[in-house]
């Protein structure tokens, strides 16, 4: 009936994972210094991937397009990772690790890849405070840890805001150690292009350098796709410009099935949108909500300034709502709660699509706190604020700092404006268990695969599945393939396939140039992020969803018989890799249309406005669509379904309830 | 036109490495305060696009001030006139109405140009590959704290790590030196337990591609100090210099 294996191993969920590495193939080294690995991406999937398979002894070339690896979207991280250490011995462990994130995750994550996750959570802090990674710590030189939206226990390990960062320059060290000792060859400003499959499996890619605009082929007897996620599909998004969806979407259509595409996480914080120049969107970190209280003015269209709104004309609608929760509930659901109140009209702003997000109650309390701890007396309200503010500068001056320098507004004397932003894509290449995609030899890591996040992620739980995929998966995973790979010889990229899958390329690039069209690629890229925020985005519905189909389509069309491409293809064009990678999207978005419209239900970062409850909670429908959405390409606007079950055998599956 | 901000632009073209450059003026008008510097160049771009011409190619990704990819030269400053500012995370309220402004890559002979404003800054790949880390193998780590480490110790490694290899400090250079990069990472990593064994080899290693990649030497102006957008200190240079020296007395 189905295709689809996942290759879950045997036994008690705790097992399976310590079974398997005890009993999974090997390959000697000897072996090993013969096969070769092509990695395309370098965050922290691609990094620690590319580090730890060279260090075994493989041969492995790494590919992106930036000008240095050190530049992957991963550096941009803020907040922090996670990992089940206990260290703040509040209760936590591996099984509660797995049981938030699939919870977390709306019931929509494999059960066996998520408890691995968790598992591996530890090595990876160890690993890289090894490499040096300055982590924050307390003043006893421990680390310390803060806590982090959808969770009761403090786990989140950090180096100020920037951890993201400091985590991809640690993976960075042990890959560029690997280059200078020759067990790795690099290949910055590259673009793969197309995936090469010879006898159903990939052994290869098709890579245009970017500099000279010359097509290259690259033979690996395993290719690993660590090319991130695909939030831009949308336009405005906090993603890099450059982050885009080419690598995978070019794997879907040689075979690769893309899983749950419609699952998209938009992030409740996020600076707003200031007009039509605006070329992406900035993330205020979800620390922030620790001490901001969100609100809105009680009174429709309010023209008062916020510092002059009484507090009792105030809706602090997140603490009215999910009392339990309040400011800390899930990002999918503050999210769902700021549009519902801008779209009823009490937006702030100059735009109407914004909520406030407020430090003036922290400040006080804080320069309360700190008064009594110097033991001052009758401070003044002004002494109080300026010490208040002291504090919260400490906590969050790089972000405050930030949020002034976009918007021109001082967040310590007025309220921040933020409004959601799309942010991170859960969905992905299907993988099984040893991350291989249904290609065989073609592997998906990091954001790149739909692998653990379900249908909603929680903070701190992307670095620390990319960085489990790199340096404590794949390096076992990929013995199970390569294991029966030792006699295969390293094919001639002179071979059929090769020079087939060049040709292809080469052939979309001229048709590209040759169009020379009136209008350039941004035009089209902006059209399809509107049709996406609008009808794919926050909340989805039928008709919406069947109209938006239509509207790609069509856009489609006209992009292919309109865009202009200036310059030359034999020369660095960004334009030219602008295109390549929106065409790309204008595919994308209409197979996430197709899934949002086949789902049936609401769930995590997915709301079909059919689905709600009473009092307007997403509804899911377990009995019909607890199952992975796998769609095979077949040809243009052509997919079908592939549905993998999800079995829940050590969780009991609920009602996610915050309130 | 969606704000009222005139502006003359004189930007440093140049189609390849192989060809000579030179200076073309633009004018751009209805520039908004709050479009970011680089989406001003955006709305430059796309007027050139419709009228058939090259747009300017520039380097950048996150434009969020962290992945070190953007690098203008304006007026005469890198990442332009604010102090912790890269170029991507300066705004357009930073400029007056009518002002010309003039646009050019990093110069440097180790970051020759490859178009227009976009350099060739591998060099740096090459200086951490030589010795910018800890030799760990992955699974080879202990328990992560059973290695205390002082908060402060902490900090001030944390202070150095925050360089993100963007080489405004080697434009600023009048010898376009590269110490500035070199002794952050030197820095981070002499100022951590876990990097000690390997502290006198990373110093020789590092300085020594760095020479060979054919950076100046450093005449202490500060100027790669006062441009620096992540506050990397001076004191990572002299720090640098005593590991340096120290590992050079010692070897051999
Ligand atoms: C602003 C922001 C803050 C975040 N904060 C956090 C946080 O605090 N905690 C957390 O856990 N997660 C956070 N996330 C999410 C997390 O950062 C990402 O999910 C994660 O870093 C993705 O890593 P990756 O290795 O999968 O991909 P990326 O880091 O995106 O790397 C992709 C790589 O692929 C390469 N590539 C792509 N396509 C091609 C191609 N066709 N050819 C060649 N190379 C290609 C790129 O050059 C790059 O090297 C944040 C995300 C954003 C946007
Ligand atoms: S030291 Fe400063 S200026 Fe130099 S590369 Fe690092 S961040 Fe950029
Ligand atoms: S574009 Fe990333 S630092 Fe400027």
């Amino acid at each position: 009936m189905t295709k689809l294996d996942a290759k879950i191993p045997e036994g008690s969920l705790a097992e399976k994972w310590t079974k398997y590495r005890s009993s999974v193939s090997l390959v000697n080294p000897a072996n090993k210094r013969n096969l070769e690995v092509v990695i395309v991406g370098s965050g922290l999937a691609g990094a620690s991937a590319a580090a730890s398979l060279a260090e075994l002894g493989y041969k492995v070339k790494v590919f992106c397009f930036q000008d240095s690896p050190r530049r992957a979207h991963s550096i941009a991280a803020q907040g922090g990772i996670n990992a089940a250490k206990n260290y703040q011995n509040d209760g936590d462990s591996i099984f509660r690790l797995f049981y938030d994130t699939i919870k977390g995750g709306d019931y929509r994550a494999r059960e066996a890849n998520v408890h691995r996750l968790a598992e591996v959570s530890g090595n990876i802090i160890d690993q890289c405070v090894a490499q040096g990674v300055p982590f924050a710590r307390e003043y006893g030189g421990l680390l310390s840890n803060r806590s982090f939206g959808g969770t009761q226990v403090q786990r989140t390990f950090y180096a100020a805001g920037q951890t993201g960062q400091q985590l991809l320059l640690g993976a960075y060290s042990a890959l560029q150690r690997q280059v200078g000792m020759g067990n790795v060859q690099l290949y910055a400003r590259h673009e793969m292009l197309d995936v090469v499959v010879v006898d159903g499996k990939a052994r290869g890619i098709i890579a245009r350098n970017l500099v000279s605009g010359e097509l290259e082929r690259h033979f690996g007897h395993a290719v690993l796709l660590c090319t991130g996620g695909y939030g831009n599909v949308f336009y405005l998004s906090t993603n890099a410009m450059g982050s885009n969806v080419t690598a995978a979407w070019k794997a879907h259509k040689k075979g690769a099935f893309f899983a749950n595409p419609c699952y998209t996480q938009i992030h409740p914080t996020c600076i707003p949108v200031s007009g039509d120049h605006q070329s992406k969107l900035t993330l205020m970190s979800e620390s922030l909500r620790n001490d901001g209280r969100i609100w809105v003015p009680k009174k429709k269209d309010d023209p008062r300034k916020a510092n002059e709104i009484p507090e009792d004309e105030r809706d602090y609608y997140l603490e009215r709502r999910y009392p339990a929760f309040g400011n800390l509930v899930p990002r999918d659901i503050a999210s769902r709660a700021a549009k519902e109140r801008c779209d009823a009209g009490y937006g702030v702003g100059a735009s109407k699509m914004a909520v406030y997000l407020d430090f003036a109650a922290a400040i006080i309390r804080y320069g309360k706190a700190e008064a009594n701890k110097r033991n001052l007396h009758q401070v003044s309200d002004e002494e109080i604020q300026a010490l208040g503010k002291e504090v919260v500068k400490e906590k969050y001056g790089n972000l405050f700092d930030m949020y002034k320098q976009i918007t021109g507004e001082d967040p310590y004397e007025q309220p921040m404006r933020i409004y959601p932003a799309v942010h991170y894509t859960m969905g992905g290449l299907w993988v099984d268990y040893n991350l291989m995609t249904t290609v065989p030899g073609l592997y998906a890591l990091g954001e790149a695969n739909f692998s653990d996040h379900g249908a909603n992620r929680l903070g701190a739980s992307a670095l620390m599945q990319g960085l489990a995929d790199g340096y404590f998966v794949i390096p076992y995973t990929i013995g199970a393939y390569l294991a029966s790979e030792i006699r295969t010889p390293a094919l001639s990229t002179d071979s059929e396939a090769f020079v087939n899958a060049e040709k292809a390329v080469q052939e979309q690039i001229d048709k590209l140039m040759s169009i020379k069209g009136t209008k350039s690629v941004d035009y089209f890229h902006k059209k399809l992020g509107l049709i996406m925020w609008n009808k794919c985005g926050m909340a989805r519905n039928e008709e919406g969803l069947k109209m938006a189909i239509a509207e790609i389509q069509e856009l489609r069309k006209e992009f292919w018989s309109d865009v202009r491409i200036p310059g030359e293809a034999n020369n660095l064009n960004p334009e030219l890799e602008k295109a390549g990678r929106v065409a790309d999207f204008l595919e994308l978005g209409e197979l996430m249309c197709k899934d949002a419209l086949e789902r049936n239900e609401s769930c995590g970062g997915h709301f079909r406005e059919e689905y709600q409850t009473e009092d307007g909670e997403a509804l899911r429908d377990d009995e019909n669509f607890a199952y992975v959405a796998a769609w095979e390409y077949l040809s243009e606007s052509k997919f079908e379904l592939h549905k993998e079950e999800l079995k829940f055998e050590n969780i009991k599956i609920a009602q996610r309830s915050y309130k | 036109m969606e704000g009222n901000l005139n502006l003359t632009l004189k930007i440093w073209r140049q189609k390849n490495a192989q060809t000579a450059g030179k200076f073309e003026t633009y004018q751009v008008s209805g520039i908004s305060e709050d479009m970011s510097f680089l989406e001003m160049i955006d709305v430059l771009n796309n007027r050139l696009i419709e009228e058939g011409d090259d747009p300017v190619a520039f380097d950048h990704d996150c434009r969020e001030g962290i992945c070190g990819m953007c690098s203008m030269y304006i007026n005469g400053r890198p990442h332009g006139p604010n102090k912790g500012v890269t170029t991507c995370q300066l705004h357009m309220r930073s400029f007056q109405d009518g002002q010309t402004i003039t646009i050019e890559p990093w110069r440097a002979e180790a970051f020759p140009v490859i178009k227009d404003l976009v350099v060739n800054r591998s060099a740096f790949d090459r200086i951490i590959a030589a010795g910018g880390f800890i030799s760990v193998n992955t699974g080879n780590a202990q328990d992560a704290n059973s290695l205390p480490i002082p908060k402060d110790h902490a900090d001030d490694a944390f202070a150095a790590a925050a360089c993100i290899g963007c080489g405004a400090c080697v434009a600023a250079c009048k010898n376009a030196s590269a110490m500035l990069f070199t002794s952050a990472k030197i820095s981070q990593l002499a100022l951590l337990p876990q990097g000690q064994a390997e502290r006198a080899k990373r110093a020789e290693a590092m300085v020594a591609q760095m020479d060979e990649e054919g950076f100046g030497a450093c005449s202490n102006t500060g100027a790669c100090e006062a441009e620096c957008p992540k506050g990397i200190s001076l004191e990572n240079i002299a720090r640098m210099n005593r590991e340096y020296f120290s590992a050079v007395f010692t070897s051999k």
